[in-house]
């Protein structure tokens, strides 16, 4: 099997795999049986996912290096502190990103 | 038919809503078109996988294990292994996605992480709601396609540097939790779920980090939680979404 064959193949089979994950929940529990402890989940689901999507956005800094994760841990207190305060999306996402890419050029051009 | 918000209106408060995606979306299909065309991939293999695969991470990980030689059935557990956490996403969306039959296939297929990030913590909109998920779903696709052919076709002569932009998607996981600690004021689930997720993923690596980050999270919170918020749940998330086909009042 050639390069192309097999790279369409692995594309095909990784999009079925993808397709049966998101849409399974939605076979499983159609026709409205829902089942108890959904109003659960759908509490809890959000906040338990927002926390680990950021811890994620985490894992992949390299504390030891310079700069140290120091441009994404003031980005992101900035973001959340300015959401806190002002809850603005814009202003909290754009001044955190913003900040982010300053303390990230400044630092690498400084070391 | 009245009550209804225009279209168009509808439309740019969705584009509204997507802009921080948009950002991230851009810069990280920017940098997966460069990397998929550099290890060889036809351009038309690279939109396909955008349009039916639309899964960030395990993109980027089919790409490197095609680098690596890899054949279909390590593609199959690789884009399991990336991906599971996707179904606890719709888990948690089915009610919210019942009242619109027709939309729902869509919605459902489209559930990457920053649209459920951000379907779950927009306020819901009553009639309009699933025209509104619909139009922030697509939008958040259409800027991931974008971008990725974007790093296809020119990426290699972009004549600006786009480094840290994609920081804003990590901004918008920040502005959305501090979204849901105004939503939810209990510290187990957050507290549960920040130490699986760290402890997972210093154990077995990112990707499954975040699944046992999920479990962890849901069961701590399940455990920790009070008689009293058993009721008010579902009330609190849903409270306009009068029109949905399953009653809870039997539970």
């Amino acid at each position: 099997m050639s390069a192309i064959w097999n790279a369409v193949a692995c594309v095909c089979v990784s999009a079925l795999v993808i397709i049966a994950i998101r849409g399974l929940p939605f076979i499983v529990f159609r026709g409205g049986r829902v089942p108890k402890g959904m109003a659960f989940v759908e509490r809890y689901m959000p906040p338990v996912a927002m926390t680990v999507l950021v811890v994620s956005s985490f894992t992949g800094i390299r504390w030891q290096e310079v700069p140290h994760g120091i441009p994404e841990l003031a980005g992101a207190l900035a973001t959340a502190g300015l959401q806190f305060w002002k809850r603005n999306v814009f202003l909290s996402i754009f001044a955190g990103t913003l900040l982010y890419m300053l303390l990230r050029a400044f630092m690498a051009a400084g070391s | 038919m009245l009550r209804r918000t225009g279209r168009s209106a509808l439309f740019s408060e969705a584009l509204k809503a997507t802009v921080p995606v948009m950002l991230g979306y851009l810069t990280l299909g920017l940098a997966f078109g460069l990397l998929a065309s550099d290890s060889g991939l036809p351009w038309w293999l690279t939109l396909c996988m955008s349009l039916f695969m639309y899964a960030g991470a395990g993109q980027f990980a089919l790409v490197g294990l095609l680098a690596a030689g890899g054949g279909p059935a390590e593609a199959a557990i690789l884009s399991f292994a990336v991906n599971i956490r996707h179904a606890a996403y719709g888990v948690s969306m089915l009610g919210r996605f019942a009242p619109w039959p027709r939309l729902k296939p869509y919605l459902a297929l489209s559930l990457t992480d920053e649209t459920f990030a951000l379907l779950s913590t927009l306020p819901q909109r009553g009639r309009d709601d699933g025209r509104f998920m619909g139009m922030v779903s697509a939008l958040n696709q259409a800027w991931w396609v974008a971008g990725t052919m974007a790093g296809v076709f020119a990426g290699a002569i972009l004549p600006w540097k786009l480094e840290g932009l994609d920081f804003a998607l990590t901004a918008l996981f920040v502005v959305l939790l501090v979204e849901q600690l105004r939503r939810v004021r209990e510290p187990w689930p957050y507290v549960g779920a920040a130490l699986s997720a760290v402890f997972g993923t210093l154990i077995a690596g990112p990707r499954a980090g975040m699944v046992i980050g999920l479990a962890g999270g849901m069961a701590v919170a399940s455990i920790r939680r009070g008689p009293a918020v058993r009721d008010s749940g579902s009330s609190a998330g849903n409270s306009d979404s009068g029109d949905r086909k399953e009653g809870r009042s039997g539970e």
